[in-house]
């Protein structure tokens, strides 16, 4: 990687992150786009942005609903694609989907077209979960070569060998897993969550940390831990799964979490 | 490289490999540890005490039975190998008891498992029992509608039988929440998988628990035709049956090896719908990452793994495992494929000339063989077949009298009577 900061970098410049997920397409394109754009109102500073897959086996039951929502309504790579290039908000995207989408896409095969596309169409970095850093080579290349970050998750089982093998390939930031399982709304931290970011307190790259995060308390928990930013995603995809609302109550939850993550960076200790 | 150095990487070719998330790494690499140190160098006899239970508890070795009147109709020797007779009622039992004490060596206390007919989840219920260790099984709601004897079966050896509801409820969907609940109880939990399909090393380490069928086939032709098999037909869903039965033959290139899919209602594609009216997998399907590993899938032309459709809830699967994909891409395993009708057919076929009842599964494969009766394709089935009767019939029996009517199958008895 070149030394230059990428714009995923760029994001977790002075302040904790605040890094929404939303599925696209959940429940149309249009709808997305007005609550990405709500999202940032709100304070957000990278927005994780779901291209749905059929299988997703990292996910629990909320965001599997909400891709479900997504493909019932003709949710595709190509208008994934579409809607990213006529988003209209000032922060990066970072594109989260399933391997077999990326291997499937355009007409050549590999992962390079995926990466291209995504690259053009405003894509600032990559999400693949169910892509272990052994399997990576070939996406890693490709997005070397488009620009693109290629973010890992580090999970509580992570040993420290995987941990090294991880950040030598991972670019962007690093996603912290905050416990065991899948994706989903919790009501508390986990011990886990203090684990991970204390092993991986010696990382120049940004933490941000996922996986049950819901409320602002749970944010300033978080980063006064030592994290650079928290990922929000099933407690938006419940906000729009209900359909009351949506937009205006998206933005407030997104301030609400930005200001629970401040609050937290008053508690960490500072360097002297 | 050869086969033996990719398969070292978990690879078959281009097939296979790890794709799973993070959280599940670390256990995929004990589990890889724990298979080459256990299986492999068979480290505090352990495949010592497998064969010892499959001996014992399983009732190995299963007959290779010469089947006579299959073998006048055809005019060639047909043998059919009884993996019915295993203990359970398939050769789901191989890999599941070789899994469940796989676990106790590794010293997980919890077993999870996936199952579309319920004779893996059975099988793997059994195997808990047997060995003391607590189980769950995850079964899509379809599945559960028509297998209901397996579910009964699972719940009296009191494994918890979890529904699975998105999607079209069968195994695929299955696979996806055995995965998750692993994912969260991967410290002390092991996940049983049916087939050989999902990340390495489980193709390989089932494949292997499922090569004593055809290491006692290749004994038993020996001693009772006095020469190896022209051809081992097999029926291949996940293909666990199927490798099991080609993999000592594999490096006999004079031995044909048949993959019988599932042809369902025809091999098209309604890619509108996001279905498969078949699961013909190997003769129609793409490359693609299905459940940890690379493999030929059913898949949309955006990538999204469209549903596949069975008579046999058994075959029901949109993928195949990794080795069988490889095998099929460089021809030394043909695939070919039979529909919903014919496999009925062969269900009611056998059970009248033979006196057995075949598992759905296991009558694709017999249903190939009297399809390539009167074609070209006959030749290539030489004159000494292997048929491997992977399961019993009797947990599909309320399918075969439902859909034997609903088709006319106008072999089936006539049940007109007792109405």
């Amino acid at each position: 990687m070149s030394n230059q900061q990428s714009a995923l970098e760029s994001a977790f410049s002075d302040e904790p992150a605040l890094i929404p997920y939303v599925v696209a397409g959940d429940p149309d394109p249009e709808s997305t786009k007005e609550y990405v754009r709500a999202l940032a109102e709100g304070g957000a500073d990278v927005i994780e942005l779901g291209l749905p897959f059929s299988e997703p086996i990292a996910d629990g039951p909320t965001i599997q609903n909400a891709i479900q929502r997504a493909l019932s309504g003709g949710m595709t790579p190509d208008k994934y694609l579409d809607l990213v290039a006529e988003l209209d908000v000032d922060v990066p995207i970072v594109c989260m989907t399933y391997y077999n989408l990326i291997y499937q896409y355009g007409e050549s095969e590999g992962v390079e077209s995926f990466v291209s596309a995504a690259g053009e169409a405003g894509v600032s970095g990559l999400i693949v979960p169910d892509l272990p850093v052994e399997e990576s080579d070939p996406l890693r290349e490709a997005c070397d070569e488009h620009g693109l970050d290629l973010v890992f998750i580090v999970a509580p089982t992570t040993t420290d060998e995987r941990e090294a093998k991880i950040l030598s390939q991972a670019s962007g930031f690093v996603y912290v897993q905050a416990r065991m399982g899948t994706t989903g709304a919790q009501a508390d931290v986990s011990s886990a969550t203090h684990d991970s970011l204390g092993r991986l307190a010696e990382t120049d790259l940004p933490k941000v940390v996922g996986f049950g995060v819901s409320e602002g308390d749970h944010a300033k928990e978080i980063i006064s831990a030592g994290a650079s930013g928290v990922v929000v995603g099933s407690a938006l995809v419940d906000i729009i799964a209900s359909g009351e609302n949506v937009a205006e109550r998206l933005e407030s939850k997104a301030a609400e979490l930005k200001s629970g993550a401040r609050n937290g960076t008053q508690e960490v200790p500072q360097p002297e | 490289m050869s086969d033996a150095e990719f398969e070292k990487e978990g690879k078959f070719g281009d097939y296979g490999g790890q794709y799973v998330p993070e959280v599940l790494m670390p256990a995929i690499e004990e589990l890889q540890s724990a298979y080459e140190r256990y299986v492999l160098e068979n480290e505090d006899g352990f495949m010592d005490e497998f064969r010892r239970h499959l001996r014992d508890f399983g009732g190995r070795p299963t007959p290779l039975q010469r089947a006579d009147a299959l073998s006048e109709r055809y005019d060639r020797d047909i043998y059919l190998k009884r993996e019915d007779l295993l203990h359970g009622g398939a050769h789901k039992l191989n890999n599941a008891l070789g899994q469940v004490l796989l676990a106790k060596y590794m010293g997980k206390d919890r077993i999870v498992a996936e199952t579309g007919a319920g004779q893996h989840g059975t099988a793997t219920a059994m195997a808990a029992t047997y060995l003391g260790i607590d189980c769950e099984v995850y079964m899509g709601r379809t599945d559960i509608n028509r297998q209901r004897p397996n579910v009964f079966r699972m719940r009296t050896h009191d494994a918890e039988v979890n529904p699975v509801d998105v999607g079209s409820g069968t195994l695929k969907e299955a696979i996806n929440e055995t995965m998750r609940d692993w994912a969260t109880n991967v410290e002390d939990t092991h996940y049983v998988i049916g087939s050989v399909v999902g990340p390495h090393p489980f193709p390989q380490m089932v494949r292997d628990f499922q090569a004593i069928i055809s290491k006692e086939v290749r004994e038993q032709i020996q001693e009772q035709a006095g020469r190896l098999p022209d051809s081992v037909v097999a029926c291949a869903g996940g293909g666990s049956n199927t490798m099991g039965a080609f993999h000592e033959f594999v490096s006999d290139e004079n031995v044909s090896l048949f993959a019988v899919e599932a042809g369902g209602s025809g091999l098209t594609i309604e890619e509108d719908e996001g279905l498969a009216p078949h699961s013909a997998s190997l003769s129609t399907g793409e490359d693609g990452v299905l459940h940890g590993a690379r493999t030929k899938l059913l898949q949309s032309r955006d990538g999204q793994v469209l549903e596949s459709h069975s008579v046999s809830a058994g075959l029901d699967y949109s993928g195949v495992g990794p080795e069988l994909a490889h095998l099929a891409e460089t021809g030394r395993v043909t695939p070919v494929s039979v529909g919903d009708d014919a496999a009925l057919k062969a269900f009611h076929r056998l059970s009248k000339l033979e006196g057995i009842i075949p598992a759905l599964e296991s009558s694709h494969a017999i249903a190939y063989v009297e399809e390539a009766r009167n074609s070209d394709e006959a030749d290539d089935l030489g004159d000494l077949v292997v048929v491997n009767v992977s399961g019993r019939g009797d947990k599909d029996l309320d399918t075969v009298i439902e859909e034997s009517e609903k088709r006319g199958i106008d072999t089936a008895p006539s049940m007109e009577v007792f109405k």
